[in-house]
């Protein structure tokens, strides 16, 4: 019998980071010991960046397209779904374009879903899941939460066959201990007093439940190489070594160049580790919310040799850094800029249009013209080519998310309304012969050219403020320059 | 094999409101303006107009839509008028209903008066237009300046041009028509501007700088058509004859796949060896006299002058820089009003108002401005941005 474990992994995090002296700085006046805080840089998400998009781009990194037909569940995780009632896994899936009859779901209410999310789908062992969590936390400035909060996603596929880590054990336990809550549609956590949170907290509830998941898992501490805790307390998971008699790795905080990424947090730190462990290894990963979760994993074999995805070393390194406090604050609604007249607009989308075109929009898929083999974009009645104008009948579908593209032309344009100015727009040349006029974001310090590689990304083509609805696209973003030795 | 519309249409009258923040006067009050000079250039009655097209582009700043505001505005009790919209080519288009409807027989004397008031918004510039509910779900849109300026990176980019000499040129285009637009009294700006000034203005999409755009203005143009024989009868001895009008729309050739290198203007390209054919033209650097073109920016008029074959395809640079297009440069004189860039755009008016240019020129009226025995003047109009739009051109001449 084949085993049941993780497959694969992906994980995202904002290429916006701020550095955290900026924040301090910023509120210096009224919260001066923040300063003790500002170490490192946060990431955040950019104006049209929020959970789904997040979790597209983690999934993308996870699954190849390829590889999606055969996902029969998806889990989405976070406390920070922009729906209530719309279901945000659906949107997930027809960006990714899985098929029709994956199952979707929701998941969220705690900082622990992330883990409970995966322990339930590696207990579960049901054909092909895909896990995704993604969180962008929101904090009130001048909090410690603002220095500690960051944003980020991470994906896992499940299968039977050969994965590359397969779960010994699990426990939970949970109590009716409110560290913190957030009400429905209220934007700021409400935090109870941090030293409450350690000793009576962390210190109480996570030691017996790990005891009981090594005792299922029958690993001895001894015998975990690695231990990840995600806190957005300082420290937390050294103490619980310490309380635990843990002498091994703890797992790479991701503090710098991320930040506390919620319920997706704990789910980075895993792809973090994978990313870097050997065949054999043993990971304790411990959640905590309402009680505390902890699973153990072993890697196998298979893992020395799983392809190569950009993961969390490409996502951290892929940085755009600023030192703009506000600009993060306005992102974060935290402030509300002058935009002039030309912000007025209200981005009104057709639902009927859109259900209309969501095959072609949804996962970006251009229409490929079997008389004349034209890839075109958007998919309209005729074919663009003069010459043949065939019927859209005989196309073929032609995804372009994952198809090499490059700057054909572009500008900075400083007069339209947007809300990260100035907007960059030119066309986007495929190599499969497609072109067309698209945003073009995250764009650093050393700007644009004809010629710059681009990649496709998943964001808020514009959020309508009146009515909550935000409309969904594709944009490109240039392709950083890798550090030496990364692959892909 | 179609005879196309050359002579078979005559100009009876044109009229032009001044052009400017007018702060003073509605929508109504401008097509009031044009059609007043109109109507007296005409000499005939308002009665004796048969039908009328009338164009106006933004919906949310002028008056609405359909022809209501216009006949309600003009009077024109119970004839039929049609609302023409076709963004920058509107004016051309309202042009092209009336002449076709004198031309057909349909009518003996049509009218074409566009209109736009753009300084309603409360803002400089213009308002983004709306793009239908799919480009909504998915086409970026940048202001107008960012979408023309993408011309100059495909044009330096295909004739090896460096940064220097392509703003060298481009800023002598809007100093010609600067030093122009000093003698159009109806003219938005007529203030002279130092190169210098030029060069060094602030940059609102590279390589574009604030001289090298257009101003938002408001405005009216007419025209009144007959046939020539008409014109004749009724008192008119030297006729000025639509010699062409023609239009080429995209079709998403350009912005969807892989030919266009962004150095021209593919629509301008077609409309004019179309316009050229209807008009009999088959040298235009030797045979036109004048253009009036679309020079929204300045980088728009540098690469019309090849798309209209007036300069050979990567020598408008040195042409420019050697005054052909300048007023006593011995060439063909462009924007000899001051063009887009004095008038400024009020959309729906600007083809008119370059065809009002041209029929002043054509018949010896146009005061300073005036120049020697011209024969033949082209407007030409680009709507929407180079690579997803509307060419128009219009070729007046004497009959």
């Amino acid at each position: 019998m084949s085993e049941y474990g993780i497959t694969g992994f992906g994980a995202y995090i904002p290429r916006l980071r701020l550095e955290r002296t900026a924040i301090a700085a910023a509120h210096a006046w009224m919260a001066p010991s923040l300063r003790g805080l500002a170490r490192g840089k946060r990431a955040f998400c950019s104006w049209d960046e929020d959970s789904i998009t997040m979790a597209v781009e983690a999934a993308r990194d996870c699954v190849a397209p390829q590889q999606r037909a055969t996902i029969g569940n998806l889990t989405f995780v976070s406390t920070t779904f922009p729906y209530a009632d719309l279901q945000n896994s659906l949107i997930v899936a027809g960006a990714l374009g899985l098929p029709a009859t994956t199952s979707t779901a929701d998941l969220g209410g705690s900082q622990r879903a992330g883990i409970a999310a995966l322990a339930a789908a590696l207990r579960a062992q049901q054909g092909q899941a895909l896990v995704v969590a993604a969180d962008r936390p929101r904090a009130k400035p001048a909090s410690v939460q603002e220095m500690a909060y960051g944003a980020g996603a991470a994906a896992f596929t499940l299968s039977s066959g050969t994965p590359i880590a397969k779960l010994l054990g699990s426990h939970v336990a949970t109590a009716p201990f409110i560290d913190h809550f957030r009400a429905s549609g209220e934007p700021y956590d409400y935090v109870w007093e941090e030293r409450w949170i350690r000793d009576e907290g962390y210190a109480k509830l996570i030691p017996p439940v790990v005891k009981a998941a090594l005792l299922e898992a029958k690993t001895p501490i001894a015998e975990i190489d690695t231990l990840i805790l995600a806190s957005p307390l300082k420290g937390a998971a050294a103490t619980l070594a310490k309380q635990l008699g843990f002498t091994g790795r703890l797992a790479e905080s991701l503090d710098d160049g991320c930040g506390y990424a919620g319920v997706a947090h704990p789910l980075l730190m895993l792809a973090a580790t994978l990313q870097t462990t050997r065949p054999g290894q043993r990971i304790l990963l411990v959640g905590f919310g309402q009680g505390a979760e902890a699973i153990v994993l072993q890697t196998t074999e298979a893992i020395a040799d799983h392809a190569p995805n950009r993961g969390v070393p490409v996502a951290l390194a892929e940085a755009v850094p600023t030192t703009d406090y506000l600009r993060m604050a306005s992102f974060y609604n935290e402030i509300d800029l002058d935009w002039g007249m030309r912000g007025e607009k209200t981005g009104k989308a057709a639902l009927t249009t859109q259900y209309r075109e969501a095959s072609q929009l949804g996962a970006f898929v251009a229409g490929k013209c079997q008389a004349c083999g034209t890839v075109q974009f958007p998919q309209l009645a005729y074919c663009v080519n003069p010459g043949c104008a065939a019927p859209a009948a005989q196309f073929d579908d032609f995804p372009l998310t994952e198809v090499p593209a490059k700057v054909l032309t572009f500008t900075a344009d400083w007069l339209s309304y947007h809300p990260a100015p100035p907007l960059y727009v030119g066309f986007v040349q495929f190599d499969a012969g497609a072109r067309l006029l698209m945003e073009i974001v995250d764009v650093g310090a050393e700007g644009l050219d004809v010629g710059t590689p681009l990649r496709i990304v998943f964001r808020i083509k514009e959020p309508d403020k009146i009515r909550g609805y935000n409309r969904y696209f594709w944009k490109a973003t240039p392709i950083a320059a890798r550090p030496a030795g990364e692959k892909n | 094999m179609a005879s196309g519309i050359r002579d078979k249409v005559a100009i009876l009258g044109m009229g032009c409101s001044k052009f400017g923040e007018r702060w003073d006067t509605g929508t109504e009050g401008l097509l009031a303006e044009a059609f007043d000079e109109a109507l007296a250039d005409a000499g005939i009655e308002r009665s004796q107009i048969e039908a009328a097209w009338f164009g106006s582009c933004m919906d949310n700043v002028n008056v609405g839509n359909s022809a209501i505001p216009a006949s309600t505005a003009l009077r024109l009790d119970g004839i039929p008028v049609s609302r023409m919209e076709n963004m920058c080519a509107t004016g051309t288009e309202a042009l092209r209903g009336a002449a076709y409807a004198v031309a057909s027989g349909a009518v003996d004397i049509a009218l074409a008066i566009g209109a736009e008031k753009l300084k309603d918004t409360g803002y400089g510039g213009l308002p983004a237009p709306y793009k239908g509910t799919l480009n909504d779900l998915w086409l970026p849109l940048g202001s107008a300046p960012a979408g023309f300026a993408q011309l100059a990176a495909g044009y330096r980019s295909r004739y090896g041009t460096s940064k220097q000499d392509l703003k060298r040129a481009i800023a002598h285009i809007s100093w010609k028509s600067h030093q122009n637009g000093v003698n159009s009294p109806k003219a938005h700006f007529r203030k002279a501007v130092e190169m210098q000034a030029i060069l060094d203005a602030p940059m609102i999409a590279e390589p574009l700088g604030i001289f090298d755009c257009s101003g938002v203005s408001d405005g009216s143009a007419c025209a009144i058509v007959t046939t020539p024989e008409i014109a004749r009868a009724l008192g008119k001895k030297d006729l000025v004859t639509i010699k062409a009008i023609q239009l080429s729309i995209s079709s998403g050739v350009e912005s969807t796949t892989s030919g266009w290198d962004g150095s021209y203007v593919r629509n301008t390209r077609k409309a004019a060896a179309r316009a050229y054919q209807e008009a009999g033209i088959t040298n235009p650097r030797e045979q036109l006299s004048l253009t009036e073109v679309h020079d929204c920016f300045s980088i728009t008029e540098l690469v019309t002058m090849e798309d209209l074959s007036l300069s050979q395809d990567g020598r408008a640079v040195h042409d420019i820089l050697d005054g052909f297009y300048d007023r006593e440069g011995g060439g063909v004189p462009c924007q000899i009003d001051g063009g887009l860039k004095c008038f400024g755009h009020p959309i729906a008016a600007s083809g008119l108002r370059m065809a009002y240019e041209n029929y002043l020129q054509l018949l010896g009226r146009a005061g300073k401005r005036q120049l020697p025995s011209p024969s033949l003047g082209l407007t030409h109009n680009l709507g929407g941005v180079p690579y997803l739009g509307i060419a128009a051109i219009s070729i007046l001449g004497l009959l």
